[in-house]
């Protein structure tokens, strides 16, 4: 216990290091942002699919609510930014709390099922009959809060929280039970634990992650459009960057994160060709060798892997 | 039925679309009693566990624990409660070991009192504490059951054939195991197809067919009844696996 405190330690104080540093050494900030951004997303998914096997790939749903979140707040009620960004957070979890019957899907189900229900959140705020609310297709512009250096900074804050968020389910009872559930909720039923409760819990803790992203992205960038921020490109990167580095560990997404959005900014940028192929290969390699992500590769010498 | 019992089943019926599992099964159980369920494959037996324990709703008929009825009671709530089980096809969370196995439970119902220390140590697998579930053959994973269901300090203990697959010895130790817990209080109802088992238990037997009760009472008795041999002839069981009649 005492072993992972001080790597969950090491693990934050460094995420910070990095980031505090990256703009000052990289001429483009928004590269760093951006990577941070798939970084608490990927932590997001690794708590529920990490813990509880549900593969969320409408999972950007949460993270336009977020985005859009933000611009109602800040447009139509005229919230301070701070608030409102925690308001875009809330407004993901209760889109959560909406279609927390998904849980009732396993599988390959509950992917199909959330992707589904994304795109009808997408659809909503896209349409043109809530030009009114949500500026419908025409997107929104938040120049009047627009801040990009706090923005990031906000950003590399929701990474931490959601870091820590991890690094406390993995070693609690709670964490505990939601991995029980995952091998066997009858038989973690038995074990006293409130299956359907747990589950609910991990679900909305995972849609506000994805909702704060959602609205210090929107935040950052400040002018953005329904197809931007709901772009499922998003929901993918994020899930794979997750599977990459491993599921379950505190580690994993931001290995994963690290090593795929920085191979797609070099190459992916630089000879965008090869990207793909090499990208592709990437994964297949990966699925098929090391299904448990990079860190596994840990585990199997019998390393720890926070 | 007597109204101070621990548990008390009244008239349940269970329907699986056409297929009436359990036809109006009462049965009630005191305080450290082991009650023995037995009757053919797809008599009912584990359908009536699994109303009792929470897996399914009754569609009729009402099951109450301390006067108490569970009806609308979820599984998990149950445990608390104090009722548990094993399962017939044993259900250990593979991926933790023995120990953290049996921690989760501990960790949800942890308040209530506890019969046995260390149930790891109990049902003998304490050599086994930090192995993974999934290296423990099938007999030891429903031991590991038996063990988590210990762990939450059952007053109400459902036994799906823990017994199968064991070899003799293994179940006179098991047979100790449940006699003792029976000892401290914990009551039980046993299904089980190995009567020479059950008899180490208990004579107290209700016999099942077609989720009717056919026989209740001494296990003795149960192989002179009619209805009881007319259920069980042709199956050699009962006169072969039963060495102790």
């Amino acid at each position: 216990m005492r072993k992972n405190k001080l790597s969950n330690a090491i693990i934050l104080v460094g995420l910070a290091i990095l980031f505090i540093l990256a703009p000052l050494l990289y001429p483009n900030q928004s590269v760093p942002f951006q990577m941070m951004a798939y970084m608490a997303l990927a932590q997001g998914i690794n708590l529920l699919y990490g813990f509880t096997g549900y593969l969320p790939f409408g999972y950007v749903g949460f993270f336009g609510s977020g985005a859009y979140g933000v611009s109602v707040l800040v447009l139509l009620l005229h919230w301070s930014v701070i608030p409102a960004v925690i308001g875009g957070g809330l407004v993901a979890v209760a889109v959560a709390l909406l279609l927390s019957p998904l849980l009732r899907l396993s599988g390959a189900y509950f992917s199909i099922g959330s992707l589904a229900a994304s795109e009808i959140v997408y659809y909503i705020v896209s349409n043109p009959n809530m030009q009114n609310i949500t500026q419908g297709p025409y997107g929104v512009n938040l120049a009047g809060v627009y801040a990009p250096n706090t923005s990031y900074y906000a950003m590399l804050v929701i990474l931490l929280i959601f870091t820590a968020v991890v690094m406390y389910v993995k070693n609690s009872t709670f964490g505990m039970s939601l991995l029980a559930i995952k091998e066997d909720p009858v038989s973690a039923a038995m074990c006293g634990v409130n299956v359907v409760r747990n589950r609910v819990v991990i679900w909305l803790a995972s849609a506000f992650a994805a909702g704060l992203a959602g609205a210090v992205y929107g935040w950052y960038v400040s002018v953005f459009y329904p197809s931007s921020v709901f772009d499922l490109t998003i929901s993918i990167f994020a899930i794979v960057f997750t599977l990459f580095g491993g599921g379950g560990t505190v580690l994993g997404p931001i290995v994963g994160t690290i090593v795929l959005y920085g191979l797609y900014n070099t190459i992916g940028v630089s000879s965008p060709q090869y990207f793909q192929l090499i990208y592709g290969l990437l994964i297949v390699v990966l699925v098929m060798f090391l299904p448990q992500g990079l860190t596994s590769l840990l585990k199997r010498r019998g390393i720890n892997v926070p | 039925m007597s109204h101070d019992a621990l548990l008390n089943v009244s008239q349940v019926v269970k329907r699986f679309g056409g297929f009436t599992a359990l036809n109006g099964v009462s049965l009630s159980l005191n305080r450290g009693e082991i009650l023995g369920l037995v009757g053919p494959n797809g008599s009912g037996k584990t359908t009536c566990i699994n109303v009792i324990s929470g897996l399914y709703a009754p569609d009729g008929g009402d099951v109450s624990f301390h006067g108490r009825s569970l009806v609308h009671v979820p599984m998990f709530r149950r445990a608390l409660l104090g009722i548990n089980r094993t399962f017939q096809i044993p259900k250990p969370f593979k991926a933790l070991t023995v120990r953290e196995n049996v921690e989760v439970a501990g960790a949800y119902v942890g308040q209530r009192k506890r019969v046995v220390d260390d149930p790891v140590d109990f049902v003998g697998l304490a050599a086994f504490a930090d192995a993974s579930a999934s290296s423990l053959t099938s007999g030891q994973q429903k031991m590991l059951d038996l063990a988590r269901a210990l762990s939450t300090g059952p007053e109400l203990l459902l036994v799906d054939e823990l017994a199968a697959g064991l070899n003799p010895q293994e179940l006179d130790a098991v047979a100790k195991k449940l006699t003792f817990l029976a000892s401290q209080g914990v009551a039980m109802i046993v299904v089980e197809h190995l009567l020479g088992f059950v008899n180490q238990l208990t004579q107290h037997v209700i016999v099942m067919n077609e989720g009717r009760e056919i026989f209740e009472g001494a296990l003795s008795a149960a192989a002179k009844d009619p209805q009881v041999t007319a259920v069980y002839l042709g199956q050699s069981e009962v006169s072969v696996r039963d060495g102790r009649q």
